[in-house]
This record gives structure tokens, C-alpha cells and sequence, in this order.
């Protein structure tokens, strides 16, 4: 049975460059099928636009299956779009409606300076990471796997941390662009793991002081970043991120 | 030219040993001096650039996303092999080895395979210091399963997310050196070009993606590890970014192309639904664990599949192979999906699709059990396809997933042109003409960390190194050479898009050079491919502008290459008349429609070096066998 195909409106945001003024500029994408993803229809949509000699939107994507991170845009105004745990990427047609009008947007937060169109820079998210988000051990130099075993439950709760993607979801969701959940993400996968004890103190303080100096604004739990986090990271990270940071405060 | 593998003398177990001891050192202090450029930062390049960067080389690393932990590694799901036989069902690294060989139809060297299996428990050892959360049961130890060809439980986890744990232990691994200045890091890179001064790989120039701009830098060494091809194929599980310009580029500078031909068609992905598809999805083979595979035994039988009774199902790998059934090898798996679809027994819309039913494996162990296991992967299915597997069988169809050939590397993993190694999927060699499931996180973690932080140091401490400067001819040279490609590209203004010559190349190579091969269909798809070239040359449509960030003329490139390599493929399939592993040629088949290898005349690795587009010369590495036998593969 052939499903029913859709039109599509659309107001997408254009910026040439850093220092270009963006605005929206609207497009209508006829024929849509709904089993195709977001991200398929603006394939579409370029193809178009490159038929017709005008330059097409350009926006960051790679595995396109959720987990690589690299997607991102916020689609009527939510991060990674209307449905909950979920990238860009996956976002599927068949969640909108006929004729719908969608607007389209780069993730916006102070550290995460527009490039063109979509596309965003989300190095800092890189230069916290270089602050602690790893233990630090030499390759080689390790003891054998089974010599400290890991509580089922550690495993299973840094797990649910660990699955962060990186995106930047939770900084363009929040209203004062806050990295937290993404550096609470790892911070706290590393505290819960034995392997990552033992320089848990540094970790934290030094991703924290990172996050400052990026620009990223301070939490004040609003917990928009939870609702949009396409892995699910719960704000439970962020609680105890801040436990670690009391901790490190007093050793 | 004679190929020389290096692989040591003496003893398998020892070979490794031997030759570590025998590789020479590069002093500490010296180690300061040579400068190592890593191309590509999944597993194996990350876990290289973070493990040579601590030794004291000064290490650039780089990259085409905009951020080192996108690369594609991150996208395996299942787990990652090693022999620790901490499930005492007698794993061991003879068995890894064994079933790694035999998996591969004995089209690998024995001495890499065995040097494999022996580090990969190292790599478990490394994961778990970085904290990597892999599965673990109530007593606090390891869970493993077994997966996909393996009568052993010797596959580590983390849930369905094993590829991204590793690569962020090796990306972490990799941060902590760019922290302590030991690495330079450049995302959002291209390469271009491999720059080769008096013989030896001197550097590389990129183009940096933000703005267009060509970039040079000269090192000592060169390491390449940017995955695989299989988007050669237009859809496959790759990313959308996956391409195999930068082999490419050292391939026509002079590196030899190890078995092209050799690539893997994964038998568990969503099937395509139409036109506008830009990838398929993999779901984690670990499914056929549980999940039992069947097509109706009628013709055309266009019934719900819950509606089908029990005794007109053929659960056919269940009934050809009562031994390891539904967890047979991935080609033989592929290949009998293609081959009842191709009797008119395949299910879904398109007929081009086989049910993985959970329904006995739901009873059997509970539903709570089954989400356990899969959740996530039932959940993305949903998310795809719109259906509840719990409820009605999941419907999957074989799709490209990975490329066991790739650049010749010696048993150091250096190309034949001294100076440039290549890593993980990008070289052609430790899984022979197919690989085996949960090793490709092992193999590129084992080239990263493992192999070639002492195999470099024999290159670097016995050679003697001219001064280079990126003043160099050769670097001005390579980036003329790129800045008229794509000016060229950019000025064709034809008709059609790179998106449309991608999918038609992806269409010859599909069904001329895809699970099935034969005579008449290669010929016909090396004369396809070469008439699709020049049109390409002719005829394509890029848009905007060169000095910008602008994927499509990134993309253009990227297909310009695939419409060479595409080619070479096609040519050693052609060559090869007989079947092995994931080469399938239909002339050389058992009676039962097996793979029929011939060892009389196809037992070596096939090495074509480039003379000019269409025009290669093969090289042939014969394969000896001292430890194990070659025998028809069974998996009865």
C-alpha cells in the first residue's frame, strides 16, 4: 500500500558565515515520503536547490543512525526535534503532518558560534574533554581485566552516563546554554567506575573551571537539557557532578 | 617488484615476540624529533595518534568531522572478541585464531591472525583502565556472549554500544595527550594528497573544509587509518561521510591495493524502502543469537507472518546448517537470504527482505529478558520501519558493511611505499576474505595500540631522513594538483548531481559487484563504470563555491574516487575465479551452492599497483599455510 505523501513547508535558517546576518528562508518540499528521515528530506530539498543553481543548506550529519553526535538542529524550537530521545537524524517524516510549516535552526549558545547555516562549532565540548574526560593511564601499563571487579549496578549506572554522544543538544536547549549535563555525563560515568576514582577530584575541577572559561552559563536546573538529550542522560548526572565537585573542594 | 610480508621466522606463538625483539628503538630523546602525521581518529587512528603521542613522537591528528569522536568506529554495535576464556567453554588464542582464519576461508596471512587473537586480550585489559562500562554480572565480573560464527562466549560488550565506548577510551586516551601538548589535533580536515619525497611518504595537504583552504605539513612518517569503502556502494552501513579518498590518493602515489574485491555484506540490516534512502541500518548481529530467520515456503506467500503457520515456514539456515543455524558466518548468512529472495520467497513490500523472528525466543526466556538484550535495537527498528518486532518477526535484508581489502601493509602494517602504514579497516589485512563479527573493534584497536608503536620504530630508527620543509616542490605540486580538481569539478556546471552518479555507481557495483559475481556482469560493470566516469567528468552538477565550507563539492571528490576504485574492485573480482568468503563468483560453487575455493591457483593476497586510471599491474603475495590446513569451510 502505497502511504500517503506529504507537503512540507519549511523556514530554514541561512547564514553565509560567522560574520553574515542569517536569516529564514522558506521552502516548500512536495512529495514527501513519511518513512524518510528529516535529514533525508533535506537531501531532497538540496538536490533541488542544486538544479536550480542556488546553494544548498548546509548541515553537519554523519552515521545517521544516532549515535555519532554529529547532527543538530532545533526543529520548532526543540533541540533534535519533536520527539524525545532522539537525534536529528532520526527524526522520521511520519511525526509530522500534512502541510505542516517546520522551522529549522542552529543549536545557539554563546560557545557554539554559528559557521554556516546549521552548522555550528562545538570544539569546546572537545577542549573540556581534553581537561579530564579520561582516566589517565599509559597503553600497555594497565592490570589484567578481571583484577577489579565493577559492581553490575556501577556498570550499568556509568553506562547510562558513558552513552552521551556529545551532540550539544543539552547546551542549545538550555536557557543559559549550560554545558553541565554533558560534562556531569562524564564525570559522572568515570566517578562510578573504579577505574576513574582515582583522579576524580582533578577531573572534575578542571572540566568544571574548562566549562567556565568556554562561555557556557551556569546551571540553574531547569532540566531542559534532560527533556532534549537524545541518549536520555538523566540530571541525576548533574547532581552528582556537583557531589564531586564538593568532594574535591575539600581534600 | 616482490612483495615482501616480513612475517618473522619460528614458531607461530613466538613470531610476535621474536619480532618485537628484534625491531629496533628510537632513543628518547630522539623520539622528540620525528614528527608522525595519523589520518583518520576512529579505533585504530586515535588509539595510534594516543599511544604514539605518549612514547614522545609528536603526533598530528586529523580529521574530516569536527570532532575526533565521530568517527564511524563509533557506530559498532555488537562487541569486541577477545581469548580470555573467562566463560571456561575452552576459548583460547589458538581457537580465536582458528576461527579468525578459517572465518576469513583462509585468505589472510596466519602469522598477522595469530599475532591478533594473541593482543586481543591486551585490549580488553587497556578498555577496562579507561573505564570503558562494559557488561558485567551481579558477582562484578565480565558477561560475554557469543556471536556470529563463534561456538565460544568470547565477546565483550557494552550493551548495543560497544563501538562508541571504545572509541571514546581511545578518543580520551587522545584527548589527554592534546592536553599535555604531545598532539596536534585538525578536525574538519581533508586530505588531498599524499606528498612522496625521494620515494618515502614526507607529508600530506589537506583541505581544511571551513574554508577551502589547502593546508601543508611534512612529517616523517605517515599513518592512514580512514576506514573502509563499502560507500562505493551509494548505501551501505557506513556513515555518509565514509570514503576512501585519502587510501585512494597513497593508492595512485604508489601504494599497492590489497584484495579490493573483498567485501562484507552484513545479513542484518532494515531493507531499503525507496529512492530517497541515504543509508541502511545495521542492527547488532548479536540477534541472531535469539532470533530465528525464515521465509515462507510458498512462492508469493503475501500473508501477515503471524498468520503463517508453523509448518510453512522454512527456517532455511536452520535446516542447511543443523550446526551452527542461524549463527552462521555473515556471507553464508547474506548469501542464502539473496538466494531465497531470489527464488520468490522474500517477504515485505519489495520481496527483498527475510523475517528475524523473536517470537520462540519471547516464549522461551520472557520479554523482559529479550529487552534485555536488544531493547535498543527493537527500539530503532521501530523507530525506522514504524513496526513492533515483540509483536511480528523483524523483516532484514543483507547490506555492504565493511571491506576486508584495503592498502597492502607488511607485517610492520607499512604500505610498499616506505613511510606510509595503514591501520584498522583501511588496510587489507588481518580478516582475509571475510571477517568474522566483533573483530573489526579488535583488529583496529590491536594495529592502535599494539602494533604499530613498535613496528614504527624499526622504520624511523633505520632510516635516514632528508631535512623536508612544506616549501618543498612536491607539497606545491600536490596542492595544484587538488586546487584544479576542484575548480574543475566546480566548473563541469552539467546536469546531473553527485548524488545521482553516486547511486548509479552504487547500482553497477550492487548487482555486478555485489554478493554474487559473475564473468559476463564484471566485464560489463568495469565498461559501465569507466562510460559513468567520463559522463561523470562531463556532466556533474556542483554547487557553490570551492572557498567555503561546502559539502557537496567534498562529496564530489570523494565520488570521483569511487568511480576509480569502483573499478579496480570490479577488476580483481574478475580476475578471482573462484569463490572465497565474501567473494562470491557463481562459476565456482559446490554442488550445494557453496563457496568453492580453488587453493591451486587463488591461495595468495592479490596486490594491484596503479600505472594510470584503467591500467593496473597485479602482484601476487602467495599465502602459506603451516599451521592450519585450508578445508572447505562447513558450518553444517
Amino acid at each position: 500500500m502505497e502511504k500517503k505523501r506529504l507537503t512540507i513547508n519549511l523556514k530554514v535558517w541561512r547564514q553565509k558565515d560567522a560574520d553574515s546576518k542569517g536569516q529564514f528562508v522558506n521552502y516548500t518540499v512536495k512529495d514527501v515520503n513519511p518513512d524518510m528521515s528529516f535529514l533525508e528530506m533535506l537531501d531532497v530539498l538540496n538536490e533541488d536547490l542544486i538544479k536550480k543553481d542556488e546553494t544548498p543548506i548546509e548541515f553537519d550529519n554523519d552515521c545517521r543512525e544516532g549515535i555519532c553526535g554529529m547532527c543538530g538542529a532545533v526543529i520548532n524550537g526543540t533541540a533534535h526535534g519533536p520527539e524525545s530521545g532522539m537525534t536529528t537524524c532520526e527524526i522520521r517524516m511520519r511525526m509530522f503532518h500534512d502541510n505542516d510549516t517546520i522551522v529549522v535552526e542552529p543549536f545557539r549558545a554563546r560557545a557554539f558560534p554559528v559557521i554556516k547555516d546549521l552548522v555550528v562549532d562545538r570544539t569546546a565540548l572537545d577542549r573540556i574533554m581534553q581537561k579530564g574526560g579520561y582516566t589517565s593511564v599509559r597503553t600497555g601499563g594497565v592490570p589484567e581485566a578481571l583484577s577489579i571487579p565493577v559492581p553490575k549496578q556501577n556498570a550499568d549506572m556509568a553506562m547510562d552516563m558513558a552513552a552521551c554522544i556529545g551532540c550539544g543538544a543539552c547546551v542549545a536547549a538550555c536557557p543559559n546554554a549550560s554545558a553541565a549535563l554533558f560534562v556531569s555525563a562524564k564525570v559522572s560515568h568515570l566517578a562510578l567506575m573504579p577505574q576513574g576514582k582515582a583522579e576524580a577530584a582533578r577531573r572534575v575541577e578542571r572540566m568544571v573551571a574548562q566549562m567556565d572559561e568556554e562561555g557556557f552559563g551556569a546551571c540553574s536546573n531547569h532540566a531542559e537539557c534532560e527533556a532534549v538529550c537524545p541518549k536520555e542522560i538523566s540530571i541525576i548526572g548533574i547532581a552528582r557532578m556537583r557531589r564531586e565537585f564538593w568532594k574535591s573542594m575539600f581534600k | 617488484m616482490k612483495l615482501d610480508s616480513k612475517v618473522p621466522s619460528g614458531d607461530l606463538a613466538e613470531k610476535w615476540q621474536n619480532h618485537k625483539d628484534a625491531l629496533k628503538l628510537v632513543s628518547p630523546k630522539n623520539k622528540r624529533k620525528f614528527h608522525i602525521i595519523v589520518v583518520g581518529t576512529g579505533l585504530a587512528g586515535s588509539s595510534a595518534a594516543a599511544s604514539l603521542a605518549e612514547l614522545g613522537y609528536r603526533v598530528k591528528s586529523f580529521c574530516i568531522q569536527d570532532s575526533p569522536r565521530r568517527a564511524h568506529s563509533i557506530g559498532a554495535q555488537g562487541g569486541i572478541n577477545a581469548a580470555k576464556n573467562y566463560q571456561n567453554d575452552n576459548d583460547s588464542v589458538w581457537r580465536l585464531f582458528y576461527d579468525t582464519i578459517k572465518g576469513g576461508d583462509y585468505r589472510s596471512r596466519e602469522a598477522n591472525v595469530y599475532r591478533l587473537a594473541q593482543v586481543s586480550n591486551n585490549i580488553i585489559d587497556q578498555a577496562v583502565a579507561q573505564g570503558v562500562p562494559f557488561a558485567r554480572e551481579y558477582g562484578g565480573y565480565f558477561a560475554n556472549r557469543s556471536f556470529g560464527g563463534a561456538l565460544v562466549s568470547r565477546t565483550f560488550y557494552a550493551r548495543g554500544q560497544t563501538g562508541q565506548q571504545l572509541l571514546l577510551g581511545a578518543y580520551g586516551a587522545l584527548m589527554r595527550q592534546v592536553d599535555e601538548g604531545n598532539v596536534e589535533l585538525y578536525p574538519r580536515r581533508e586530505m588531498v594528497d599524499l606528498v612522496v619525497i625521494d620515494g618515502k611518504a614526507r607529508g600530506i595537504v589537506v583541505r581544511n573544509l571551513l574554508t577551502g583552504e589547502y593546508e601543508k605539513y611534512w612529517a616523517d612518517a605517515v599513518i592512514l587509518a580512514t576506514g573502509g569503502y563499502g560507500q562505493v556502494y551509494y548505501l551501505s552501513t557506513n556513515a555518509i561521510n565514509s570514503n576512501a579518498s585519502a587510501i585512494w590518493k597513497a593508492h595512485k602515489k604508489g601504494a599497492f591495493f590489497g584484495n579490493p574485491c573483498y567485501v562484507q555484506i552484513h545479513p542484518t540490516c532494515i531493507p531499503h524502502t525507496g529512492e530517497y534512502q541515504s543509508k541502511l541500518t545495521l542492527m547488532s548481529e548479536s540477534l541472531r543469537n535469539d532470533g530465528r530467520v525464515w521465509v515462507p515456503k510458498k512462492k508469493g506467500d503475501k500473508r501477515p507472518p503471524n498468520e503463517i503457520p508453523e509448518e510453512e515456514r522454512d527456517y532455511y539456515l536452520e535446516r542447511k546448517y543443523p550446526t551452527y543455524g542461524n549463527m552462521v558466518p555473515r556471507d553464508v548468512a547474506s548469501r542464502n537470504a539473496k538466494m531465497v529472495c531470489d527464488e520468490g520467497r522474500g517477504v515485505g513490500e519489495t520481496g527483498r527482505a527475510v523475517y528475524l523472528d523473536f517470537r520462540d525466543a519471547i516464549k522461551e526466556f520472557g520479554r523482559k529478558t529479550i529487552e534485555e538484550r536488544y531493547g535498543n535495537l527493537f527500539e530503532m527498528y521501530k523507530l525506522i520501519t514504524g513496526e513492533d518486532a515483540y509483536e511480528v518477526p523483524m523483516r532484514i535484508y543483507p547490506t555492504v558493511h565493511y571491506t576486508m581489502g584495503g592498502l597492502w601493509v607488511d607485517y610492520n602494517l607499512m604500505t610498499t611505499l616506505p613511510g606510509l602504514f595503514v591501520l584498522g579497516e583501511a588496510n587489507f589485512s588481518d580478516h582475509g576474505a571475510n571477517r568474522l563479527g566483533a573483530s573489526a573493534l579488535m583488529q583496529g584497536l590491536a594495529d592502535g595500540y599494539f602494533i604499530i608503536p613498535y613496528t614504527i620504530s624499526e622504520y624511523l630508527a633505520g632510516t635516514k631522513f632528508e631535512k623536508v620543509t612544506e616549501d618543498h616542490e612536491a607539497f606545491k605540486e600536490a596542492v595544484e594538483e587538488a586546487d584544479q580538481r576542484y575548480k574543475k569539478l566546480l566548473s563541469i556546471k552539467g546536469t546531473k548531481t553527485v548524488k545521482e552518479f553516486h547511486r548509479e555507481l552504487g547500482e553497477i557495483m550492487w548487482e555486478k559487484v555485489g554478493m554474487s559475481r559473475n564473468e559476463q556482469g564484471l566485464k560489463e560493470a568495469i565498461e559501465e563504470i569507466a562510460k559513468l566516469r567520463e559522463e561523470y567528468w562531463n556532466n556533474v552538477r556542483v554547487a557553490g563555491e570551492a572557498n567555503t565550507l561546502n559539502k557537496n563539492l567534498e562529496f564530489a571528490g570523494r565520488v570521483a574516487d569511487f568511480m576509480e576504485l569502483g573499478e579496480l574492485m570490479a577488476r580483481d573480482a574478475l580476475h578471482r575465479r573462484e569463490s572465497c568468503g565474501g567473494h562470491f563468483r557463481e562459476e565456482s560453487q559446490t554442488e550445494e551452492g557453496e563457496a568453492l575455493r580453488d587453493d591451486e591457483h587463488f591461495s595468495y593476497v592479490a596486490a594491484w599497483e596503479f600505472k594510470k586510471i584503467g591500467d593496473w599491474e597485479l602482484h601476487k603475495e602467495e599465502l602459506k599455510f603451516e599451521y592450519v590446513t585450508p578445508t572447505q569451510r562447513s558450518y553444517k
